[in-house]
């Protein structure tokens, strides 16, 4: 429709509408971008947490922000059997194998968490393992020696004796050469990890991964349970964007409906749908939606579909009713009586359309509104169990007491997030409402 | 009028609003159309007259049935148009045009002229796009608007003022209706485009042989645009007549009044204050007994005026006067 | 007849034009009028013809958009250009000059009595007491024809004739030299236009007030006119006496417009004025009328001055050069 179209122009003349669309659309194209990379079913799986991400460390930060900071923490490395030079040895009945596991640190600090996987190929007999730590001082620290099964995991850091022994935990003592205990200090250089193991079946092969964790990891680093946050910031995005423009659309259109279809009819009907909007209004939402959620269930859609049913009778209607009052008198109404027009056609073509470009601007500021019940509700603790969300990502921080404990990446990407989201729809409403409401034109 | 069956007929019709507080308790009923009676031909142009709040529009809002009448009924082409239900209502209504009095306000701002003309075709079940297009386009040239392809993607607000009230005949004639129905079609226009839109009405009208009920406040431009004249004050018609017998020998003394007050432009006009009877229309809720003018009447006779409803008489054939003036009888 | 004296309002080549969104709107576009004492001015002219922001130029009433305000305006020889608006506001506006605004009669205040709001212009600009205001709204009442009991009315009570005279009360209280009116009677009827027209007469009469009356509706100006000022396009085409305007106007524009008033006795129908006015965002270079005018010639590509013509006559055409001949 022309009208549109030249509004749309005008926008042009306003930076908040330009820089509110960009936020906008950089959160579309996230969106787009994430549900074409992560498919739903995947996003959720590996949201529940678990194996797919004994590789990551735990509660890590992001590294941008380290690296800014002029630091040099160390990131997450796997050292590989695949790579190292294997020695094998056979006897009767199995074989020998030594595999060293060889690698450059250079960072400050130290890795948070050493771990060592295990796994064994071909066979059901128990091998033996030794462990030996080699520093690049050369001095060799026995870790040492446990029998391991098919696929085992052998965790240094929690290695109690040998904790004992460094006077540290291991993933710090293995790494501080010579430097005070009080204050230790990571050395530098090349560490090797040699495995000895007996193996007691000749067609048996070993593989060996070392996780050397690191204390940074990716752009917002990772979870209590070594989640990857950007999973969920990610993730959020399309949530947050569809359940507030599915609820302020539900919402929007049919309030509009019951509003001129009261203004149209008038008499008991008006009545009847004024007392019910005054009803409605008293009810307070959250306390209802957390009703819903304690009683009844958290799904995300299920939210939607009480925050549109409660939003049907909302203040909205004495607002559209009041705009609708004059228009129901307006001469063209008249004429398309004249002309035969019933009354779903004259509430739905010729009411409704005449304040639709003033709703507009209401519409898209109405929208963060909804993603910020979506996430209060998830802050609550009634989000949805298994969608990862910027409100549950907020949630399990708030659980994990990530501001007493410094995690403050866990807490901050999300509500950046949803203060974008915020200013984006507002700077893009409060523009479409100049253009679109001659009233706040300045000229 | 023709001797033949009258297109349209007004009997003791009357349109009477409920004034209701809190909804539901009943006060009392505004009076807009208070007893009426008149028949139109087929092919006749007809001028309603009177002040605001005289019952005129409320009386073309009822031959539009857009109103119920209170009592009464209108008979259209022989159906009573208070049975009609369903599709024979909506036969009816594109039996009937509308020229409202705001060109602007009666166009949807937000179709452009396509879209709001194709409305009541829609509406009348033309389904066929170029069949609409059609009828659209030849509409368009009858109300002069030649350039249609310019004007056809145009929304409202693009239109000059005489532009936009052509647009709104079109839209009047796109049904081909038996009557036309104008109310104050040209007292938003400017002086310079009013007579260009009369001129068009009038045309068309005698082209289309349609009967046209024309509204308006102004006797001045009555003349060469009606054939007969309905005088109304307070919900009543006063005074009918064919339109010259009525301007030059007006009968009822509420014609007389407004003929009185009317300038035909002249620099002595200013020179002198012209005779106005005192007083503003009465209150529809409760109107004066008697003859609703006798409150402002120079001439009321005490006694007679204010006790009894004088009834029409006929002091020249086709001249009807609602006043005991004419009453022969009084000698 | 106006000739003699000293004229009240001395207006030359006033210019108002204001900012849009396709460009500067040339609403007044060097307008020169004089009104004299007790004379009643009449500035006719369509819609968009910048009548309305004419009045609005002289009241200063400036909209927000402005992109120039210039010319001389002089008022019982005072300069009111050189005023600085606080000046004016307190010396000029209601004081000497008032005005009724288009529609105002639907501007009153709903929540006021209708008495003290016509008491306001005499309690703020003049600092009355509310007693001696009130005795003088009482006094303006009764020349505009309103019943004293409407005093304590609030405007929702009057009807739409008495609203219009409450706002015409409003705008002589403070017993003004000048009234500037913006179509007073347009949303009324007949009858009750002809009894305000009657009240207007009579003040003109009586207190020897000016009045310019901006109007579109020929026939109701010939009700007060003395002079006539028809405005087309941001300019005026022509200023005439009444009577040579009603009755022989100059101007094809004037001639054409004179045709299309239609008259209760006359045997033939009026005519009327084909095309639109012009854009006041880009007028036409040259005459601003030449599109629409029948008489038009080679010359009319340039834009007219304004001649003067016998009986303080002034024409804006082509047409009437050779009238500059005879005069001077």
């Amino acid at each position: 429709m022309n009208r549109w179209m030249q509004g749309l122009r005008e926008l042009k003349g306003y930076p908040s509408a330009v820089g509110g669309l960009g936020i906008i659309l950089f959160l579309v194209a996230l969106s787009v971008y994430t549900v074409i990379t992560i498919p739903y079913s995947e996003a959720l799986d590996r949201w529940r947490g678990g194996e797919h991400w004994q590789m990551h460390p735990v509660n890590a930060g992001p590294v941008w922000a380290d690296r800014l900071l002029g630091g040099n923490l160390p990131q997450t490395r796997v050292v590989e059997s695949e790579n190292a030079e294997v020695r094998e040895a056979p006897f009767e009945g199995g074989k020998q194998v030594r595999i060293p596991l060889t690698f450059e640190y250079d960072n400050e600090g130290f890795p948070s968490e050493l771990n060592l996987f295990l796994n064994q190929k071909g066979t059901q007999q128990e091998a033996f393992v030794r462990l030996t730590w080699h520093t690049p001082s050369g001095e060799a620290i026995p870790l040492g020696g446990q029998r391991v099964s098919e696929e085992s995991r052998i965790s240094i850091s929690q290695n109690r004796a040998l904790e004992g022994r460094l006077g540290m935990v291991p993933h710090v003592g293995l790494f501080a050469g010579d430097s005070d205990p009080a204050d230790p200090e990571a050395e530098r250089g090349e560490y090797r990890l040699t495995i000895d193991a007996m193996l007691f079946d000749p067609t048996a092969e070993l593989e060996a991964d070392l996780a050397v964790y690191g204390r940074v990891h990716g752009l917002a680093g990772t979870d209590y349970q070594r989640r990857d946050l950007m999973l969920a910031l990610m993730w959020g995005t399309p949530v947050a964007l569809a359940f507030g423009l599915l609820a302020a659309v539900g919402t929007t259109i049919t309030t509009l409906v019951i509003a001129a279809t009261g203004v149209w009819f008038r008499g008991w009907v008006d009545a009847l749908i004024q007392r019910l909007t005054e009803v409605n209004m008293i009810l307070p939402m959250l306390p209802i939606l957390v009703m819903v959620g304690t009683l009844y269930s958290t799904s995300i859609w299920l939210m939607l579909g009480v925050v549109i049913a409660l939003g049907i009778f909302s203040a909205g209607i004495k607002t559209y009713r009041a705009m609708l009052l004059p228009i129901r008198e307006a001469p063209y109404i008249e004429a398309a009586r004249a002309y035969g027009a019933g009354n779903a056609r004259i509430i739905l073509r010729y009411m409704i359309p005449r304040i639709l470009p003033v709703l507009i601007p209401t519409f898209v500021t109405l929208i963060p509104t909804f993603v910020f019940l979506e996430a209060s509700l998830a802050v609550l603790g009634l989000g949805d169990p298994q969608l990862p969300t910027w409100g549950k990502v907020l949630n399990d921080a708030q659980e994990q007491s990530a501001l007493y404990n410094g995690f403050y990446y866990w807490v901050v990407a999300p509500a950046v997030l949803l203060m974008l989201t915020g200013l984006g729809f507002a700077m893009f409403g409060f523009a479409l409402d100049r253009v679109f409401n001659p009233r706040l034109r300045t000229q | 009028m023709t001797a033949e069956e009258p297109l349209l007929q007004a009997t003791n019709l009357h349109t009477w609003f409920e004034l209701r507080q809190w909804g539901f308790l009943r006060v009392g009923s505004v009076r807009a159309v208070d007893g009426v009676n008149f028949e139109l031909g087929r092919g006749e142009s007809v001028a309603f007259v009177g002040e605001s709040g005289c019952g005129k529009s409320s009386l073309a809002r009822t031959l539009l049935g857009l109103h119920k009448p209170t009592h009464g009924d209108v008979i259209f082409e022989g159906e009573h148009l208070s049975e009609l239900k369903g599709e024979a209502r909506r036969q009816y209504l594109a039996r009937v045009g509308y020229v409202q009095q705001d060109p602007f306000g009666a166009l949807p701002p937000f179709m452009d002229v396509r879209r709001l003309l194709s409305e009541p075709l829609i509406i009348h079940g033309v389904t066929d796009r170029d069949e609409r297009e059609r009828r659209i386009r030849k509409v368009l040239e009858e109300v002069r608007l030649t350039q249609v392809d310019e004007i056809l993607p145009k929304f409202p607000h693009m239109l000059s003022g005489g532009q936009q009230q052509r647009v709104v005949i079109a839209r009047a004639l796109l049904l081909e209706p038996a009557m036309l129905i104008a109310d104050e079609p040209v007292s938003m226009l400017d002086a310079s485009v009013r007579v260009e839109i009369l001129n068009l009405l009038r045309r068309i009208q005698q082209e289309r042989e349609l009967t046209l009920a024309f509204i308006t406040h102004d006797l001045s431009t009555v003349r060469h645009y009606a054939d007969r004249i309905f005088v109304m004050y307070a919900g009543r018609v006063v005074e009918q007549a064919p339109v010259e017998r009525l301007l030059d020998n007006p009968q009822h003394p509420y014609t007389c009044a407004l003929l009185a007050a009317i300038a035909d432009v002249d620099a002595d006009n200013a020179l002198e204050e012209r005779a106005v009877p005192d007083g503003e229309p009465p209150s529809l809720l409760h109107p004066p007994e008697g003859c609703r003018f006798h409150p402002r009447c120079p001439q009321a006779m005490a006694g007679l005026c204010d006790r009894q409803d004088p009834p029409l008489f006929e002091p020249e054939a086709g001249h009807y006067s609602a006043c005991w003036l004419q009453d022969p009888e009084r000698g | 007849m106006t000739d003699a004296r000293e004229p009240l309002l001395q207006v030359r080549n006033l210019q108002l034009h204001y900012r849009t969104r396709r460009g500067t709107a040339r609403a007044v576009d060097g307008v020169d009028l004089d009104v004299g004492r007790n004379e009643a001015l009449v500035v006719l002219g369509e819609s968009g013809s910048g009548k309305s922001s004419l009045a609005k130029a002289l009241m200063r009433l400036l909209p927000r958009n402005l992109a120039r305000f210039s010319g001389g305006v002089t008022l019982g020889g005072d300069d009111l250009m050189a005023m600085d608006d606080e000046h004016f506001r307190r010396e000029v506006q209601w004081n000497r000059v008032s005005m009724v605004m288009q529609a105002a009669m639907n501007a009153l205040n709903p929540v006021v009595r209708v008495g003290e709001q016509v008491a306001e212009p005499l309690r703020v600009h003049r600092g009355w007491s509310k007693d001696a205001a009130m005795e003088r709204v009482v006094e303006t009442f009764a020349t505009v024809g309103v019943s004293r009991d409407f005093v304590t009315r609030y405007p929702f009570e009057l009807s739409g004739g008495m609203r219009q005279r409450v706002v015409l009360a409003m705008a002589l209280v403070t017993e003004p030299d000048l009234v500037i009116l913006d179509e007073p009677t347009s949303a009324l009827d007949v009858l009750t236009q002809a009894s305000i027209m009657n009240v207007l007469k009579r003040i003109k009469r009586e207190q020897g007030t000016s009045f310019i009356l901006i109007t579109h509706d020929v026939a109701t100006s010939s009700e007060l006119a003395d002079r006539v000022a028809l405005m087309y396009a941001g300019q005026i085409v022509e200023q005439s006496d009444a009577r040579d305007f009603f009755h022989d106007p100059a101007h094809p524009y004037s001639k054409l417009l004179m045709d299309s008033v239609p008259r209760l006795h006359q045997s033939e129908p009026p005519g009327y004025i084909p095309g639109e006015p012009p854009d006041l965002i880009e007028p036409p270079t040259g005459c601003r009328f030449a599109d629409r005018c029948p008489s038009r010639f080679g010359r009319c590509s340039e834009d007219p001055p304004a001649f003067e013509l016998d009986g303080d006559r002034r024409v804006r055409c082509w047409l009437h050069e050779e009238g500059t001949d005879h005069d001077g």
